[in-house]
């Protein structure tokens, strides 16, 4: 909005005297010049159909008016997960995100000037190959569901084989951003079948779908049923054993207690960073996770990578450059591995500030407050009638099945939302769960009380 | 001239800094339900259990001091000139972030019913139609991560709707030989070949030099305008004709969108698909790399095509609608970049429609104004001399020394302004391509040419030396950075 006379917080030259003098030098006699090059025939002859444009106090307290009616913690109880997880987010996060230098400035092109934001994300890719176990990890991708996606092409790409296994018991959610992925590449997907009593993968399943076809089995672990996969080293192994590569998505705060992927032979891990620092946002921005154990499949890789170096003229002076550029975009094109460009390097800052913040010690207590509450959790679920708590037999870590004796899932799931308690999201009847069954998660940011306060609500609810 | 130095920190790694025992964070936790477990960790089965995990020990205040240092050796939009060619660094309004920042945003889980979080949905639902609205189309999706994503987005329902119309044979995307590298990229994941396509002495497609390359294998065009020289397509509409003659779709890369604001739409244009990015022409901040969006739009014959979710309405309110009938499915978990989209749309009330027309007039002032106040013989139009500007302008830097253009670049970060994109687009010589945004007063404009004509003079006469001085370090060796290649450290 501009003023009575014409101006605008975000306009500098937005004054008539000046238009008139850049005219001068542009050498043009007024603005609508300067578009006489676009054709009449489609230009737009009126104005724009939006609204005036208003002060940032009338914004401001217009959004977050509108914004109020949403029901989000603290003002209601969050118990949702699938992908998505309630976790605290550190005040000393926040400040490091909020620092103007990083988030406005873009991708590093000058490494000189831009040593700040390429030392972080090459902590961060650090960081994470610690945590995951793993020899390489990009700088970001958009998320858990893309990185899953990119992954699984990456896999036809390097062994050229036509057929993907995909675990049954992954999200629904990423098995159709991975069809939509590779599609194009003419990749056969093939669903695994899960144990329905335990929730884990049916290994002999997947042994009969094993041939030299397939270019690699996608797991995930925890599964979206939040079970662990306790067999996963021998199911890797079972892979390997027919020349496919294993791509493990996991949830990074799980890697506190669970074992991490490289140590059981991940070929390709990915993952979503939101829980490391990076609030629920509505579903982003988050954080996609993609590391390789090989080193020699960096090559193969999408997205941007950071490598360590040193200034031109003093080898002894450390620096920090985007590496490998020759699989990207805007230098190899139609033959690059992806098309990605813009990422959420920012969330990765936040990562690397995170796990530097919580450290070993900090880490390992954050997973065992959390698998404790959520063991706690399902243990006071299972007291309220006609509820199965946890429904799947397998051990967990923070996110669990319920299955309801003769409620339907989807009206748990709203009357909940009522009560101003969300969680139990429904499991879609596709996974042939063959149950009623609504997933909860619980975490570090759950009291006591606010279980109590869960089970309460579903007893009223079921 | 300004005197700049960046700060020098001699930072070391996070890992060399810890110290055991040392830690940044309080965990929350309940003794009475710690005290159940005695060893939680045994409730991960053994097979699948963790040893210790490798992380820095630290204290909060360390951890701050350590990531405030590095962000001292990051240029940024706050700091300073930084016209990015292609990538529109314009100011990111303050207000867009506290408004993100607030609880309601932050604390919303994709997958809560869609009944309580309406106040949001109907925030995406009206700038859905917003962006509607300045394209010229009739549906958009906001699920889209980025503009790459949205490029791809665009091909894949181009692929499926000549599927769907028995066209299966139509396995070619043009892509002139100015375009962003995102495009051919985009159109291989989709399974296209890719068909070049030369602009003309004046950096312009011509429509018959598509007409040449059209044929019935052609699937469709991606095109950028104005174009990656700053130069609108003139026969835009020819060209969209050309290739629907040949019975192939128009994708619009939106990547140049800051020119066009209230002045012409890609819709009336003849594009049937459309990418915006948001992190550019809607001033979101671009977090060193990212996160954007990429928001896709479509003509009515694709709206069923689009990836999903779309934000619907109905007596019953606001909703996510993940049953569009034809579908390329979703590319991206959960809604999109829901907190990149608020500070858009927060954007865009803060300017209205004549604001938003009053950016682009700016924008393109500005360009046109920089362009004019370079010396011409040290910084020639490569292309279209006598032609306009639209919100960018590329020169070729006038030298026969090798890496003109990168010792320019280089040059230019010691005067506390950040370079333009260089070697882009890969059809000019020593290519120079800046973006100055109507953010930036007539002043620093004024600035940065000065800053340019200097550096060319220094270049002539060889007396630049080593550049960059000031920065945080002097030239990186990118080479080296290769051989050996090391992506983490072991500690």
């Amino acid at each position: 909005m501009s003023d009575s006379q014409g101006r605008h917080p975000l306009l500098p030259n937005l004054d008539q005297s000046l238009v008139s003098k850049m005219l001068e030098k542009a050498g043009a006699a007024s603005i609508d010049e300067l578009f006489s090059d676009i054709p009449p025939r489609v230009r737009l002859k009126r104005a724009l159909r939006l609204p005036k444009g208003s002060s940032e106090y009338e914004v401001r307290r217009e959004v977050l008016a509108r914004l109020g009616q949403n029901s989000t913690p603290p003002g209601s109880l969050c118990f949702l997960g699938g992908g998505v997880w309630p976790h605290y987010v550190p005040a000393a996060v926040e400040s490091i995100t909020s620092r103007q230098e990083f988030y406005t400035s873009y991708t590093p092109y000058q490494a000189e000037v831009s040593q700040g934001m390429l030392q972080a994300l090459f902590e961060y890719q650090s960081l994470m190959c610690d945590l995951l176990g793993m020899e390489a990890c990009n700088s970001s991708m958009y998320d858990w569901a893309s990185a899953a996606g990119e992954a699984v092409r990456m896999a036809g790409r390097v062994t050229g084989r036509r057929k993907a296994l995909i675990a049954g018991n992954a999200s629904l959610q990423r098995l159709a951003v991975i069809r939509t992925y590779t599609e194009p590449m003419g990749l056969e997907l093939e669903t695994v079948a899960f144990d329905r009593k335990k929730g884990t993968l049916d290994a002999e399943d997947l042994q009969s779908r094993l041939s030299s076809d397939v270019a690699c089995l996608y797991i995930e672990n925890p599964n979206f049923f939040g079970v662990i996969e306790e067999a996963i080293p021998r199911i890797v192994e079972q892979v390997h054993s027919h020349g496919a590569l294993a791509v493990v998505g996991v949830d990074p705060i799980s890697l506190s207690l669970v074992k991490e992927p490289g140590a059981y032979g991940a070929d390709i891990a990915v993952g979503e960073g939101q829980p490391l620092g990076i609030a629920m946002n509505y579903g982003g921005p988050h954080l996609g996770i993609f590391s390789v154990k090989d080193i020699k499949l960096a090559r193969s890789m999408p997205g941007r990578l950071i490598g360590i170096t040193t200034a031109t003229a003093d080898p002894g002076r450390k620096a920090f450059a985007m590496v490998l550029q020759a699989r990207e975009q805007h230098i190899r094109r139609e033959a690059a591995m992806s098309n990605v460009c813009t990422n959420e390097s920012l969330m990765a800052v936040a990562a690397a500030s995170y796990l530097s913040l919580l450290g070993k010690d900090g880490f390992r207590k954050l997973g065992e407050a959390i698998i404790s509450n959520a063991h706690y959790a399902a243990k006071m679920l299972s007291k309220v009638r006609g509820v199965r708590s946890p429904h799947f037999s397998g051990a967990f870590f923070k996110e669990f099945a319920v299955s309801y004796q003769s409620a339907k899932s989807a009206s748990v799931y709203r009357r909940l939302a009522r009560k101003g308690v969300l969680g139990g999201y429904p499991l879609h009847r596709s996974f042939g769960v063959g149950a009623e069954a609504g997933l909860y998660c619980v975490t570090e940011v759950h009291t006591r009380e606010d279980i109590g306060r869960l089970a309460m609500a579903l007893k009223e609810a079921v | 001239m300004r005197r700049f130095s960046q700060a020098v920190w001699d930072e070391p790694l996070i890992s060399e800094l810890s110290r055991p025992g040392r830690v940044g964070m309080s965990i929350p936790s309940d003794p009475k339900i710690l005290s159940r477990y005695r060893d939680p960790a045994s409730l991960v089965p053994e097979s699948v259990r963790r040893g210790s995990v490798k992380l820095p020990e630290l204290s909060e205040l360390q951890v701050l001091r350590h990531f405030n240092r590095l962000s001292q050796m990051n240029f940024s939009v706050e700091l300073g000139m930084y016209p990015l060619g292609s990538c529109t660094m314009k100011y990111n309004p303050k207000v867009s972030e506290m408004v993100s920042a607030s609880d309601s945003m932050k604390n919303a889980h994709p997958l809560q019913p869609g009944e309580t979080v309406q106040g949001l949905l109907s925030i995406f639902y009206e700038l859905e139609g917003f962006l509607c609205e300045v394209t010229g189309m009739h549906r958009f999706t906001l699920s889209t991560a980025a503009g790459a994503q949205g490029e791809l987005a665009g091909v894949l329902m181009i692929r499926k709707y000549h599927r769907d119309h028995g066209q299966d044979k139509r396995d070619e995307i043009i892509v002139p030989d100015s375009a962003h590298g995102t495009n051919p990229a985009s159109a291989a994941m989709a399974g296209f070949k890719v068909v070049k396509v030369a602009s003309d002495s004046s950096g312009q497609v011509r429509a018959r030099s598509v007409r040449d390359v059209c044929s019935e294998k052609t699937a469709g065009m991606m095109f950028t305008v104005p174009n990656t020289l700053g130069l609108f397509e003139s026969e835009v509409a020819e060209v969209c004709q050309a290739v629907h003659d040949a019975g192939g779709l128009m994708y619009y890369d939106g990547a140049n969108m800051n020119a066009l604001l209230g002045r012409a739409r890609p819709g009336d244009m003849g594009f049937d698909v459309v990418h915006l990015n948001l992190h550019k022409t809607f001033a979101t901040p671009h977090g060193g790399g990212g996160p954007g969006a990429g928001p896709v739009g479509v003509t009515r014959k694709l709206a069923d095509y689009l990836p999903v979710p779309v934000v619907v309405k109905s007596k019953r309110g606001y909703a996510l609608d993940y049953g569009l009938k034809h579908t390329i499915g979703p590319l991206k978990g959960f809604v999109g970049n829901s907190a990149v989209l608020l500070r858009a749309y927060v954007y865009i009330r803060l300017l209205g429609a004549s604001g938003l027309a009053d950016v682009s007039s700016l924008a393109v002032l500005a360009a046109n104004y920089l362009w004019k106040s370079l010396d011409p013989e040290a910084f020639p139009a490569s292309h279209g001399s006598g032609l306009r500007r639209k919100h960018e302008t590329v020169v070729s830097v006038n030298s026969e020394l090798p890496g003109a253009a990168l010792t320019v670049a280089k040059a230019i970060l010691d005067y506390g302004m950040h370079a333009p994109t260089v070697y882009f687009p890969l059809i000019v010589h020593e290519a120079l391509m800046i973006e100055p945004t109507e953010s930036e007063p007539v002043e620093m404009l004024d600035e940065y040419a000065a800053a340019l004509n200097e550096i060319y003079r220094g270049l002539k006469e060889g007396t630049l030396g080593a550049v960059p001085k000031h920065a945080s370090v002097g030239k990186v060796d990118e080479v080296k950075a290769s051989h050996p290649l090391t992506l983490r450290v072991h500690w």
